[in-house]
């Protein structure tokens, strides 16, 4: 461009050369028109659903979500009754996803590394035992792991006038697993902001550990000091308050347990069917980034006289993890993609609860672009986290 | 809003595809077949037998109008649909006509774009609920867990009944009919709810059907009618009398059995109804023989009742809201002139 113009100018006023000879010039006029060609394409698909919608009478806006949507949703974590706007209830439904997401990716996150450094064991019956583990559940559709899992915890457990009580305040039956959770005490809030609070020392005593170990070569035990803060501040408080221990015990009445929280076979049967089903892929994926460590790493790093632990956590995993974070990326994504079974098996997520709204309404483009919309926002969150994380851990090459 | 307006493209393409058509009447004749959206899993209304052939009374609904249409019954493909993807399908142009136990509604008929014709079977939603319980009426189901299919007009009886009643409920929401009853004969719910017709589908293939009973208490109106897209109203007239002549057949005296020697009666009606004396047929642009034809191949209504959820079968219902007016029922077909 900057040649151009001095060439342009070398040779006075008179331009030569027409637009469509600049290759530069002639880009910009294609990317317009490409720009406008999508543009229209789009116009015109939108302005003719519109008025096949129109045609059809079929209603469409997103003024449903204000409106009372007169049918109940089997668990929430808020407050939700038919009386409610569908608004709330595709809230309810959200957080429902996200709930089992979050759980299934913290297990999973467990699971699938345990399995994997089994998979590597020296130990031939433990490594034997995780590759069959991990063939077996990678080979099975999850959707029929779903299925199994529901199936198991309806058929096997009793109804809830025979339910099990191994403990006290504890009940399992087909209706779930229902426990007693302590009574609610103005000392819980405290221990909350202690647990915080914990947290923020940890941080502070962790920057302190790292530097005197830069400096003198002194190590410090920071996980048991951490484990001790974190527990022991709040379990301080709870004494001070007076050990508060009412409990909120579930008693059964009618035809259920009333009082306590329960964990309903819908939402086990899901969670246990996306970790061990994801749990496969992660143990692959943390093998093939342990294995992609050389041997050589290993060896040299024992010969510095590093203990095992030191060996995995300061040598082997800074390294492995640079090759397992980008696929387990994609294997946490799935996991929470595949909540959306859920609805075969009657767990109230958000794709169900958006089906349901979707049939009440009659509005399915306005209910599809809403899920669409979510699990986007999902994906790209739990992706722009591991990116950064991914950034982080990056080796810094000198 | 980039992602959303790529999602309604998406989206209009497939709309697009669905509704660019002339009329259903010339598309289905083109293609040579009737497309119907049907049950799938319910017994006596729309489930192929052990052999693949499908039966039922919503089967033999489209069957009449293939008969209208074609002359021939056999002329219809099944799409088996779940309430949640009923509408979707019509809608979109998938199915011609959706004959699958759907009750008609007020904001179905208008805000959803469908179109209901002459109810075919005028059910009520109840409780079907184990022996054990020892529950008497559907007032004792305070705190009960309570399966339900998703997308149904159920799911909202049930939520206002317990609503109006003062009691809570919780609902275990499975999609898949066949799933749903798989839970609830294991003991998952305490109760299932549907339409009568239905829980009495359920019981019929339920392990023991003597350890369930259905409360009596019917907390809904569901009249169950075919549906077409809105707008086009020469086929809606086409499926609309194709019911009404099964129901006027039954009216006149007319079945499957006798319908050829009717070809001989002297009653001005019933040469009407069969196209002897013809006008019904060009009125309604399909072979003057259209109402004969169906009842020679499917039957009037009383038969199709009674072949498929009559007394006789597993289902066992009696005919009660179904019978024709005459006998006390809902069943009235306007004249055939």
């Amino acid at each position: 461009m900057q040649i151009k113009h001095t060439e342009t100018e070398g040779h006075g006023a008179r331009s030569t050369t027409f637009f469509w000879h600049d290759p530069d010039k002639r880009s910009i006029v294609y990317q317009i028109g490409v720009t406008l060609l999508v543009g229209l394409l789009g116009y015109y698909l939108i302005s003719n659903t519109l008025s096949n919608l129109e045609r059809q009478s079929i209603a469409t806006g997103f003024g449903f979500v204000e409106k009372e949507s007169a049918f109940e949703i089997g668990e929430s974590l808020i407050s939700y009754s038919a009386a409610d706007s569908y608004g709330r209830a595709l809230v309810v439904g959200v957080l429902n996803t996200l709930i089992v997401s979050f759980i299934g990716i913290v297990l999973t996150l467990f699971l699938g590394t345990l399995l994997g450094v089994a998979r590597l064991s020296t130990n031939w019956l433990v490594s034997r035992l995780a590759a069959v583990y991990i063939e077996v559940f990678q080979d099975i559709p999850i959707l029929l792991q779903l299925f199994f899992w529901y199936a198991f915890f309806y058929e096997v457990l009793p109804s809830p006038r025979q339910a099990l009580h191994p403990f006290a305040g504890i009940f399992l039956c087909n209706r779930g697993l229902i426990f007693g959770i302590p009574e609610y005490h103005s000392a819980f809030k405290i221990m909350g902001f202690a647990f915080v609070a914990g947290c923020g020392i940890i941080y502070f005593i962790r920057r302190w550990a790292r530097e005197r170990q830069n400096k003198t070569g002194e190590p410090f035990p920071v996980f048991t000091v951490s484990a001790g803060i974190l527990f022991g501040l709040p379990l301080l408080i709870w004494l001070m308050a007076g050990a508060p221990s009412a409990m909120n015990v579930p008693v059964l009445k009618g035809f259920n347990f009333k009082g306590g929280v329960s964990i309903t076979p819908e939402f086990a049967a899901l969670l246990l069917g996306l970790v061990f089903y994801t749990a496969a892929f992660v143990a692959e994926v943390v093998r093939a980034g342990i294995q992609s460590v050389s041997r050589g790493q290993t060896e040299a790093a024992m010969a510095i006289g590093l203990k095992p632990g030191q060996v995995l956590s300061l040598v082997i995993l800074p390294q492995a993890l640079r090759v397992i974070i980008p696929p387990l990326t994609s294997q946490l994504l799935n996991l929470t993609k595949n909540s959306s079974l859920a609805v075969a098996i009657g767990y109230p997520d958000f794709v169900s609860v958006a089906g349901t709204t979707i049939n009440q309404t009659g509005q399915a483009i306005e209910g599809v672009v809403l899920i669409m919309a979510v699990y986007l926002c999902f994906s790209l969150a739990t992706s722009a986290f591991m990116n950064w994380y991914n950034k982080k851990i990056k080796l810094v090459e000198r | 809003m980039k992602f959303v307006k790529l999602c309604i493209i998406v989206f209009a393409v497939v709309a697009l595809a669905g509704v660019s058509m002339a009329g259903t009447l010339d598309d289905v004749k083109a293609k040579g077949f009737i497309q119907a959206g049907v049950n799938g899993d319910l017994f006596g209304f729309g489930k192929p037998d052990e052999k693949g052939v499908w039966r039922g009374l919503d089967v033999d609904t489209a069957r009449a109008v293939a008969a209208a249409v074609f002359g021939d019954a056999d002329k219809v493909k099944f799409t088996p649909l779940t309430a949640k993807t009923r509408f979707t399908a019509l809608q979109s142009g998938e199915i011609d006509v959706l004959t699958r136990n759907c009750t008609q509604t007020l904001s179905r008929d208008t805000a959803q774009g469908l179109d209901f014709v002459q109810v075919n079977y005028y059910d009520g939603q109840g409780f079907l609920i184990p022996k054990k319980l020892g529950v008497k009426s559907a007032k004792e189901l305070d705190g009960a867990t309570v399966c339900v299919l998703p997308g149904t007009t159920t799911e909202l009886n049930v939520a206002d009944y317990f609503r109006t009643t003062g009691m809570k409920m919780n609902p275990v929401v499975i999609e898949n009919t066949a799933e749903l009853a798989k839970a609830f004969f294991a003991g998952r719910c305490d109760c299932l709810t549907s339409d009568a017709s239905q829980l009495a589908g359920t019981r019929a293939v339920a392990p023991n059907p003597d350890e369930y009973i259905i409360l009596p208490e019917i907390i809904s109106k569901e009249p169950l009618a075919p549906a077409v897209r809105h707008g086009d109203n020469k086929w809606k007239d086409i499926v609309n009398y194709s019911v009404l002549a099964m129901i006027n057949a039954e009216e006149l005296g007319i079945t499957s059995k006798n319908v050829d020697q009717m070809l001989q009666s002297k009653d001005p009606k019933i040469k009407r109804f069969l196209g002897v004396t013809p006008g019904n047929g060009k009125a309604l642009g399909l072979d003057e023989k259209f109402a004969y034809n169906i009842i020679k191949q499917v039957g009037n209504y009383g038969e199709v009742f009674e072949r498929n959820v009559g007394v006789n079968t597993p289902l066992g219902i009696a005919r009660g809201l179904n019978a024709l007016w005459t006998d006390g029922g809902l069943m009235y077909s306007p004249p055939f002139k």
